[in-house]
């Protein structure tokens, strides 16, 4: 068992489950990638690893390696900051990362390197045509006159510099040569999934060929965890020294990895990590491209996935109440067969849903017509890489100033995501005016049970789902107001 | 000019460098300790078994399972300690305590083959525990009188006649809380006991000297038997200057007592619930002001919580009570200061050491009573900046205080502040869910150990026959450039290029005796002592270069590698050739350097005296923009100016000022430490011990502009090469972002009132801030005192105040000691 690190051959063999990605590159004396939080929040440990593109091409995407399980590498082709330069032949992010003063301490700096080279190897990153834009079309990225998108460093933590040189850096960088490495390697089938299966001290990993495995393995082994990204389970690994007898990996399994569109809506696979359907609806549900930059980071959405976040049932994933406001489905797959569960119905209680041991989800369905009008309003400290203390989906349609149809999805408030009906129904049939915004506001103060954390207090979560239609309301008939 | 800070012709200090392991870093080539690691065969690993209740007694541990899962070695416990079980410098730190202090003390340590075999057995010690009662605020803990330490007391002038005198005067409270440093390293330790039988520590350590000191003392040794290196820090921020000693100790006697090196590396959640963090801070103040806005008396008492034991806390306190005033003449003040013990980790140093604390005092008080006084908050702190001939409440002189205003005025010119305050009011006109605010706040920072003894610093520079050069010297690398400033002093002091200078690692064999890498006076100190070396070799190699040139010796030049000699003919001699011809006329090419900073004195008995050698200053102009309906704000621009004195490497320095203010705007704005303060079985945990829920800035924090410009003119005499500290004072800039958060929350409310922000400003403080403001309701925590008439107000708008004045005042200050 192997995997290909910088060029060289490494083994995987006598690799527990549990041994994450980060570990094992530094018991080969690959000291450069760092743990610094061992949760996926600073990406310390970023590396580049060889992904497959939709057309099966080979795509440099940065991950948290101390998410995944290093077993999940095997046949994979991995680059660290070691194998990117030398100190005497620097990679291009090395340069400017090192004469800009983009590295005080220098612990964070590996996993910059990586991640800032995924993004300098982007293949549809291009420079602005106008120089003085500093955001897309939908206004969420904030990309530099070479087209560096400064999201791509959402998931890296530095100390030291205040970000500002790092900036500098990244909006430095040039396009890679044709004669680049990396680059001829982009029009190269990214390596394929290995059909790992391994026991080592008593734990399983496995990889397996197909939905129906994956089923029959769920469904023989009650303690069988199921991995995507592992942004979840690399988590309670690392810092609650979480173990599972058997860990089953369907991160790379065909059926759960389809993204299609016809008449009737849209069907997301369950294991397309959210940097895939990003790239890959373009747009297309414009709530959901609200949601993306704001959910975690690049480097955890290089790996999460929608089957993930909602498998894994937490009140405050910030899929649920985006997917409610979609009034998505989930295709559930199960040793009886594929059933259809609204999202509205399939939370059960904290952490818990109706989905059955061996079921897994397999695709998110999300019709049509969407609506009109929507909004994700995340509350959190901090903008980029946080947990919400409060989530709001908005959706909403408008027949001649008549709201014909709200949907909203709250996440932070109660045991579970939920829909906020009582607050809909004010809206429904009632015209888009700030009188009614005040009415329905009160009925969507009302929702859930909010509760005092470290995150937020009550009160203000309570307050926040006040807010949210009128903050709606003013972004859906004002043009003039900038908001924070 | 002085001779320490007189630079030669063609000097390398002052060019603009990469930090001189920049291609290390971004290679990943770089070694931290715990990297050492792999390189090193048959290591333990270390992992504590940590205390489940904030204060109890320890009445049994069972060790008999832990002992029995597979690979573990032993177990660490006070019985296996030589020599003193302490793991502080005030005897107040027990390294294995018998009565555990705070939720998650570390009662004793498990070795073991694997991390994970460690991990496995801590957990199943047994631990029985006899609780007892826990303090958890400084509320608490004033109510319950519970304080340790000294309780310095500073007078000057009479309060009670500048309180009489004063025509406005307002009291208040406020409290605020600490900082995680998140140094992106955690805690790190790699003992082992070396060929030549001494104890040999590699150690993540600001303070070799005292991680020595501190094992040498727990193991029962001699210093000279315990030899620490680091080899650079993953960031220190203070929190690597007193903390690092027990870690080490711990790996020091496991690798003693099983013949094996030892390697103890906390993770985020051992390192953010077991080691200190900067202290929160209580006050409660009353200030009088006159008629102008003039500061005429200050009393406070503050209270600071310093966790369950001393350490760092009373020289922290010392500085706090030192910089009260800011950059502010107050003639009056009375000023008490307390130490709280509370049932939470030891705070420690953290970048500004107490100074920001006590900063906060005065510029939490100046942007509260600003809208009472019907003076706009900028205006009011020019007219109060130092002016000539006065003196701080301690009694030093600020004989710079030209540099304050002089940087005030760079600043505002350069933020364009007059025509953006224009420009935010029109917006704000224009907008109702949306405000913005632009505030400018001052930084002047005393530089210098409070305590004179550890103004002293130690080098050791070696020549080899080769003329290539190696430097040694006690200060330690932490990112902040002190390696990198060292190599440009050598190589400008021996006139060589920089290519020929090598810097070793820090280590207690090499310089003895150092001072912490602390207090901003790396450069300062250690600089001072790699010159003073380089110089005392020099006047070693100029004897035999001038028998070459036949000139006085006075009269040879050093220069990027060329020795020449003034009105010699004779063709210049390459650096190494002299080298050679000295080391064969038997010239010593070696020297230890040192330096001990000039004219210091201080008496804390009364707080007197002038403990500093220089004031470091600066002004920030912070604009943001909030969103009315979250709290939700954005910095839109900062502009700084940043007194460095003659920078000795700009790139260097200005990444000192631009990382000190973010770090400083994480504290002001969302980095939140929350312990359990209920009555639960939880009581005394910290709630945020991790990334995922203590939350640093990132890249969505930085400015979206941000401008750092050093002060012009500003040679500083009294420091090597005319350079001044810059570690610590950029921090206090970023006061800047919580006074335009606060100003922008009134922008919500009507003209004229005070608001009460929370610290840290989090999106719901803000929220809380500006919804008080909306709805017209008084800030309940400052009070007027006096039966002083309120200003007159324009109805329904703005202080009365003409606009002109207004922006002449915010850029130029008036310097108080004009007035009468």
């Amino acid at each position: 068992m192997r995997a290909t690190v910088n060029g060289s051959t490494a083994s995987l063999d006598e690799v527990t489950a549990h041994t994450n990605a980060l570990d094992w590159l530094r018991d080969q004396g690959l000291t450069g990638a760092k743990e610094g939080c061992a949760e996926g929040e600073c990406g310390a440990c970023s590396v580049l690893v060889a992904r497959p593109d939709a057309d099966g091409s080979t795509t440099w995407t940065a991950i948290n390696a101390c998410l995944i399980p290093a077993l999940s590498l095997e046949e994979q082709t991995v680059i660290t900051a070691e194998g990117l330069g030398e100190p005497g032949d620097l990679h291009p992010v090395q340069q400017e990362m090192a004469v800009r003063g983009g590295s005080q301490c220098g612990y964070c700096t590996p996993g910059f390197v990586c991640s800032m080279a995924a993004e300098y190897y982007r293949k549809d990153r291009v420079p602005a045509s106008d120089a003085g834009s500093e955001a897309d079309e939908h206004g969420a990225h904030e990309c530099g006159p070479n087209g560096f998108d400064l999201h791509a460093l959402s998931g890296n933590l530095c100390r030291c510099t205040g970000y500002r040189p790092i900036r500098d850096a990244a909006y430095a960088l040039g396009i890679p040569e044709d004669t680049d490495e990396l680059v001829q390697q982009h029009s190269q089938p990214a390596p394929a999934p290995a059909h790992t299966d391994v026991t080592v001290a008593g734990a399983r990993y496995v990889r397996p060929q197909s939905l129906a495995e994956a089923i029959d393995l769920l469904a023989s082994d009650d303690q069988a965890q199921l991995v995507a990204g592992s942004t979840d389970w690399g988590v309670a690994a690392n810092l609650m020294m979480s173990r599972a007898t058997t860990l089953v990996a369907i991160d790379r399994l065909a059926e759960l990895r389809d993204l299609t569109e016809d008449e009737t809506g849209f069907t997301i696979g369950a294991a397309l990590t959210l940097s895939e359907i990003e790239r890959r609806l373009a747009g297309r549900i414009p709530l959901l491209d609200k949601l993306f930059p704001q959910f975690a980071s690049r480097l955890i959405r290089n790996g999460g996935t929608f089957g993930g976040n909602l498998g894994t049932g937490s009140p405050i994933g910030d899929s649920p109440p985006a997917l409610l406001a979609l009034e998505a489905s989930l295709l559930l797959a199960g040793p009886d067969g594929e059933r259809s569960v609204p999202l509205a119905e399939y939370f059960t209680g904290y952490r818990q849903s109706v989905r059955e041991k061996a079921e897994i989800i397999k695709a998110v369905v999300i019709p049509k017509p969407l609506a009109a009008h929507t909004a994700f309003h995340k509350i959190a400290k901090r903008r980029f890489d946080d947990i919400s203390s409060v989530a709001v989906g908005l959706a909403i349609d408008l027949s001649d100033g008549v709201v014909s149809r709200a949907r909203i999805g709250l996440g932070g408030v109660a045991a579970t995501p939920l829909r906020a009906t009582a607050a809909e129904a004010v809206l429904e049939g009632r015209p888009w005016t700030a009188g009614t915004v005040r009415e329905a506001a009160a009925a969507l103060a009302d929702a859930g049970t909010p509760m005092s954390d470290h995150r937020a207090s009550s009160a203000y979560r309570t307050a926040m789902l006040r807010t949210a239609l009128h903050k709606f309301y003013v972004e859906t008939t004002s043009v003039q107001e900038v908001s924070a | 000019m002085s001779s320490l800070s007189q630079r030669p012709t063609n000097p390398i200090v002052g060019e603009s460098i990469p930090h001189e392991a920049a291609s290390l870093h971004v290679t990943g080539k770089a070694l931290y300790t715990d990297d050492l690691v792999i390189r090193t065969k048959d290591v333990l690993h270390a992992w504590p078994v940590q205390s489940t209740h904030a204060h109890a007694r320890v009445t049994a541990v069972r060790l008999d399972e832990a002992l029995a899962v597979p690979g573990v070695v032993r177990v660490l416990t006070a019985d296996d300690v030589p020599g003193v079980n302490d793991a502080g410098v005030k005897h107040d730190e027990p390294l294995f305590p018998s009565e555990v202090m705070f939720h998650g003390h570390a009662i004793c340590w498990v070795l073991a083959d694997t991390l994970d075999a460690a991990r496995v057995a801590a957990g199943k010690v047994e631990v029985d525990y006899e609780p007892l009662p826990a303090i958890m605020t400084v509320t608490e803990a004033i109510a319950a009188e519970s304080f340790q330490g000294a309780r310095p007391h500073m007078e000057r002038g009479d309060v009670t006649a500048g309180f009489a005198e004063a025509a406005h005067v307002f009291s208040g409270e406020f409290e605020f809380k600490g900082q995680e440093h998140f140094y992106l390293e955690t805690h790190a330790a790699l003992a082992q006991v070396d060929e030549n039988g001494q104890i040999f520590i590699q150690s993540s350590t600001q303070h070799p000297s005292e991680t020595q000191e501190i094992v040498a003392h727990v193991l029962g040794l001699a210093s000279h038997e315990v030899t620490v290196q680091c080899l650079r820090m993953g960031g220190g921020f203070g929190g690597k200057e007193m903390q690092p000693h027990g870690f080490a100790a711990i790996a020091a006697l496991g690798s003693i007592l099983t013949g094996r090196p030892v390697r103890l590396r906390l993770n985020r959640t051992l390192d953010m619930t077991m080691s200190g963090k900067r202290h929160g801070f209580h006050s409660e103040w009353k200030v009088g002001f006159d008629d102008d806005g003039h500061l005429l008396a200050l009393e406070a008492t503050i209270t600071s919580d310093a966790g369950w034991s001393l350490d760092l806390s009373e020289p922290v306190l010392a500085r706090a009570v030192c910089h009260i005033e800011n950059a502010y003449w107050i003639p009056n003040v009375c000023v008490d200061g307390r130490i709280a013990r509370t049932n939470k980790t030891s705070q420690t140093a953290f970048r500004g050491f107490g100074g920001p604390q006590g900063m906060l005092v005065i510029e939490d008080i100046l942007g509260r009573c600003a809208p009472l006084l019907g003076i706009d908050p900028a205006a009011l702190r020019a007219r109060n900046l130092y002016g000539p001939g006065q003196t701080t409440p301690y009694g030093q002189e600020v004989t710079q205080w030209d540099r304050l205003g002089r940087a005030w005025q760079q600043a505002c010119n350069q933020a364009g502040f007059a025509e953006r305050q224009q420009e935010i009011e029109k917006f704000n006109a224009a907008h109702d869910h949306t405000k913005r605010a632009i505030a400018a706040t001052p930084v002047k920072f005393g530089i210098s150990f409070n305590l004179t003894a550890f103004n002293q610093g130690g080098a050791l520079v070696l020549v080899y026959k080769d003329g290539s050069v190696l430097i040694n010297h006690g200060g330690t690398e932490m990112g902040q450039g002190l390696h990198t400033k060292m190599l440009q002093v050598a190589a400008t002091a021996l006139g060589v290029p920089l290519s020929t200078v090598r810097l070793a690692p820090t280590r207690t064999d090499k310089v003895p005796n150092t001072s912490a890498t602390a207090a901003s006076s790396g450069a300062d100190l250690n600089g001072g002592a790699v010159k003073n070396a380089c110089e005392q070799i020099i006047e070693r190699l100029r004897p035999v270069a001038a028998q070459h040139f036949g000139v006085n010796p006075a009269d040879v030049r050093f220069d990027h590698g060329v020795v020449s000699a003034i009105g010699s003919t004779a063709e210049p001699l390459p650096w190494a050739e002299l080298t050679k011809r000295a080391y064969f006329q038997r010239v010593q090419l070696s020297a230890a350097g040192y330096y001990r900073t000039e004219g210091l004195h201080w008496d804390s008995s009364t707080m007197t005296g002038s403990p500093f050698k220089y004031f470091a200053n600066g002004v920030a102009v912070c604009e943001v923009e909030v969103d009315g309906f979250t709290g939700a704000y954005q910095t839109r621009r900062v502009d700084i100016v940043h007194d460095v004195g003659d920078s000795l490497s700009p790139l260097v320095d200005i990444g000192q000022i631009e990382g000190g203010f973010v770090q400083g705007a994480g504290w002001m704005t969302l980095e939140e430490l929350v312990w359990d303060e209920s009555d639960g079985p939880r009581r005394g945990r910290l709630a945020t011990q991790a990334a995922s829920t203590y939350k640093l800035p990132s890249f969505s924090e930085m400015p979206q502009e941000f401008h750092v410009s050093l002060l012009e003119q500003a040679h500083e005499e009294g420091a090597v090469y005319g350079s001044k500290a810059v570690g610590e004072p950029p921090l206090m800039l970023a006061f800047a972002v919580r006074e335009a958060l606060r100003q922008a929350a009134a922008a919500f409310g009507p003209a004229g009132a005070s608001v009460d922000l929370a610290l840290p400003a989090t999106p719901e403080a803000v929220y809380w801030a500006l919804e008080a403001a909306r709805s017209g309701e008084a800030d309940g925590n400052v009070r007027r005192d006096s039966a002083a008439v309120e200003p007159e107000r324009i109805p329904g708008g703005h202080p009365m105040r003409p606009e002109s004045e207004r922006v002449a005042a915010a850029e130029q200050p008036q310097p108080a000691g004009s007035r009468p």
